[in-house]
């Protein structure tokens, strides 16, 4: 089932892969025995002419047994999560590379800072649905939406944040492959929802330097 | 069993009904779960329509549907041969009503309304609901709140198109989806549906603390009793929740207030928080009354005792507890602070756990038995099996990194019907086992069996496969998966999906045909054709308005099956036998 996943560029991508393949083995593992055994009884227990079913109303030890095991591996579970998503939900690393993502039905418009080197101002440097960044940098996305909630979902990434009307979210992502990656919204946001997309341009250091001498520097003199 | 008691049980004085007052304003619990299970099902066939045109759209995106053509444009575009190409805000819509009739007027009516109204007084032992007019009342404001969303198909611009979470901002105002009437309508709808609920709930609640028959103590009821007992619990305190967030997102959309527009000052994920507050109860609303007939029915058909009956019941407690705490996990991504959902993933973690019990507690009613694969066990057993896989896959969205990539992808979609969806196999089960006490005939076995072989494939075939597209990362919601390229390569499960699910469809006709044929001329059952110990099968078949001949007086409980004490492989729960065994059984 999980050669179904996109191939993953991102850095922190592995630890979500890795924690999904735990529990996809964990799951599959219960599934079969729990399938298993029921075959088997199905089939052991039919009704037989002349045997009677056990008159039985329980037992409690197997019971305690098969709450505490799954109770045991749930928890292991949610404390394996809780420092990958603390990595890339709570905290975003220093960098000096940002970006705005503002959606609108239907479009990403992307924004890099102008000559000033700040988001938000009047210089800064617009593209529509086109993302261009540099490999093994951390990009730091200040993600809003002007009207309906949108999900900013980067499949290659492993990379997916809601924008919000009214708020400010920041987020990241730091990719180690360069390449084109589609960039879709993964949130119901109108009759355009579906195709409202864009592209992540992951350059090499020297390419994204001549894009950005291409794009972002002569507009910003 | 004094004379006084016959005479008082059977309510035998009452006059000749009239038709009015016996088919449309019955006060009979039974009559009126009667007819929420007609409503229930002309709803299901009416949202398995709409499934249906949603997974054409998705196999053959933008081609016409063929007869489709008869409806206007711009809701549908002409194709040839009378067929129809539904546009985007047309598929926004079918699925947006799919969800919401699947869910409040086919899950609720039949698995709350249905089995609720018509088992709740039989099962205990009471001669009705306790409030017999406040139960009219429930169905008919059901019935009402399903013709406004039904309307909402037919006015300008047709019916909502915002999903069945109805998010806000996208709902919150007509601009966004380009629909005004249908929204209102729906918002309007889904209050009344919940008026009608919460009068259910009063009426399920008031009926099984005060009208047990004399032995029926708490531990003794069966544990479809017990779900829908929790269940109205769980409906009592989410549907005023549900009910303000709708009255809020209305006045927001025509009295010109921003509860949910930042615009004016209000806070878009405020919606959110309402809406699955009242939405994770809902899900155990609507999936607990299944857990507890399929706790029934597997252990009438293996023979045997419940395995561990308490268990059972605080499982369902538990459930409906922790219920109340984890509606953060369909938050994770949502701008949420991410510290809360570590602490919800935690809470969702542990919700699993009571599920896990029921699972494997329905293993140990199967070990040891004499199982009899009769249709009702067969749609039981589809049941565990889909719920298993259900309860599996939760576990993917509960770990907030890996919610991350699957989020709102196919997988929550696979996941959700696994649980939703597969309660129609406790729904069928039901249907079919009731039905020689509802319709006084038995349904036609044979069919049953072919009706659950193709449910079952076909089920899994529709379902399985959206995992596979869910962990390549396809959106739910999308109008045409082949404008992404990352898609693209995994059509083909779209396509198989969709052959299943019209497979799926087209099964149900099994279903239809055999249930109104035999509903007229089925073999004439028997009072107890199953050989069940719950007092529903002590009732006279057809049960009289008032249900028993005489109060039942209770001496055991629902699951002595196979008991030392008699020579048959049941004990029905009001058969004396003598003193000495009544104390000994719970
Ligand atoms: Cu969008
Ligand atoms: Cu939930």
């Amino acid at each position: 089932m999980l050669r179904w996943l996109p191939e993953d560029v991102s850095t922190y991508g592995h630890e979500i892969d890795s924690l999904f393949y735990l529990i996809y083995y964990i799951t599959a593992a219960t599934f079969v025995l729990v399938t298993v055994l029921m075959i088997w009884f199905l089939i052991k227990y039919r009704e037989q002419p002349g045997r009677r079913a056990i008159y039985n109303h329980g037992n409690t030890t197997l019971e305690i047994i098969w709450t505490v095991i799954p109770a045991a591996i749930l928890i292991v579970l949610s404390f394996m999560s809780v420092s990958t998503w603390a990595k890339i939900k709570r905290t975003v690393p220093p960098t000096d590379f940002e970006i705005q993502v503002t959606a609108k039905q239907f479009n990403w418009d992307i924004a890099y800072p102008g000559a000033d080197g700040k988001l938000g101002t009047d210089d800064d440097v617009k593209f529509d649905n086109d993302v261009h960044v540099p490999i093994n940098k951390v990009v730091r996305v200040h993600l809003k939406s002007t009207d309906v909630i949108h999900s900013f979902f980067i499949p290659n990434l492993r990379f997916k944040q809601d924008a919000v009307p009214g708020r400010t979210i920041m987020a990241w992502f730091e990719a180690k492959k360069p390449g084109k990656y589609e960039l879709p919204c993964a949130e119901l946001c109108g009759f355009g929802h579906s195709g409202m997309k864009g592209w992540l341009h992951v350059h090499s250091v020297e390419d994204y330097q001549k894009w950005a001498a291409e794009n972002l520097a002569p507009k910003a003199q | 069993m004094s004379e006084s008691a016959v005479a008082h049980g059977a309510h035998g004085q009452h006059a000749k009904p009239s038709f009015i007052s016996h088919y449309i304003f019955s006060l009979d619990h039974k009559m009126i779960g009667r007819q929420f299970l007609f409503v229930g099902l002309l709803m299901l066939m009416i949202g398995g329509i709409l499934a249906m045109l949603v997974r054409w759209q998705l196999a053959w995106p933008e081609s016409p549907v063929p007869g489709l053509g008869f409806i206007s444009e711009p809701y549908i575009y002409p194709g040839p041969n009378g067929g129809g190409i539904i546009p985007p805000q047309t598929y926004n819509a079918l699925f947006t009503m799919h969800a919401t009739i699947m869910i409040f007027f086919v899950v609720m009516p039949i698995m709350v309304g249905t089995f609720g109204n018509f088992l709740i007084p039989l099962m205990i032992g009471a001669g009705d609901m306790a409030f017999p007019k406040l139960n009219m009342l429930s169905f008919w404001v059901g019935a009402i709140s399903g013709v406004v969303m039904l309307s909402s198909f037919f006015v300008p611009g047709g019916p909502a198109a915002g999903g069945w979470t109805g998010y806000a901002t996208l709902s919150a105002k007509a601009q966004y989806t380009g629909v005004e009437w249908g929204q209102h309508l729906w918002i309007i709808a889904l209050m009344l549906n919940g008026v009608s609920s919460l009068m259910g709930a009063i009426n399920y609640i008031t009926t099984v603390v005060n009208m047990r028959a004399p032995g029926m103590g708490y531990f003794r009821m069966p544990l479809t009793v017990w779900s829908l007992f929790i269940t109205a619990i769980l409906l009592l305190l989410a549907l005023p929740v549900l009910t303000a967030a709708l009255a809020m997102l209305l006045f927001d959309r025509m009295a010109g207030t921003s509860f949910f527009l930042p615009e004016g000052g209000g806070e878009p994920l405020l919606w959110q928080h309402m809406f699955w507050f009242f939405g994770h109860p809902e899900v155990y609303i609507l999936v607990l009354p299944a857990m507890g007939i399929t706790s029934d029915l597997l252990s009438t058909f293996s023979r045997k005792p419940i395995f561990g009956y308490h268990a059972m019941a605080f499982s369902m407690i538990a459930i409906a507890g922790l219920s109340w705490i984890v509606w953060g996990h369909h938050m994770f991504i949502s701008g949420m602070n991410p510290l809360l959902g570590t602490a919800f993933m935690m809470t969702t973690m542990v919700i699993a756990v009571p599920s896990a019990i029921k699972v494997f507690n329905w293993l140990g009613t199967l070990w040891g038995g004499s199982i009899r694969l009769t249709v009702p066990m067969l749609f039981a057993l589809g049941f565990v099996s889909n719920f298993l896989i259900g309860g599996l896959s939760g576990i993917f969205m509960a770990s907030t990194p890996v919610d991350i990539f699957i989020h709102d992808t196919y997988f929550i979609v696979a996941h959700f019907h696994y649980v939703v969806a597969g309660i129609i196999f406790a729904l069928f089960a039901a249907v079919y086992y009731w039905f020689p006490k509802m319709f006084y005939r038995n349904m036609n076995q044979t069919l049953g069996k072919v009706h659950f072989v193709l449910t079952y494939i076909f089920f899994n075939g529709a379902f399985f496969p959206m995992h596979f597209l869910g962990v390549g990362g396809h959106m739910r919601r999308i109008y045409n998966p082949l404008q992404y390229e990352f898609i693209t390569p995994m059509h083909d499960w779209n396509i198989f999906i969709t052959w299943s699910a019209l497979i799926l469809g087209a099964s149900q006709l099994f279903f239809l045909g055999n249930f109104f044929w035999s509903l007229f001329a089925g073999k004439k059952a028997e009072q107890n054709p199953w050989q069940a110990n719950t007092l529903e099968w002590s009732a006279p078949t057809p049960a009289p308005h008032g249900n028993f001949l005489t109060t039942p007086t209770v001496y055991r409980g629902p699951y002595e099956y196979s008991s030392p004490e008699v020579t048959e492989d049941w004990l029905p729960q009001d058969k004396d036998i003598g003193a000495s065994t009544a104390a000994k059984a719970h």
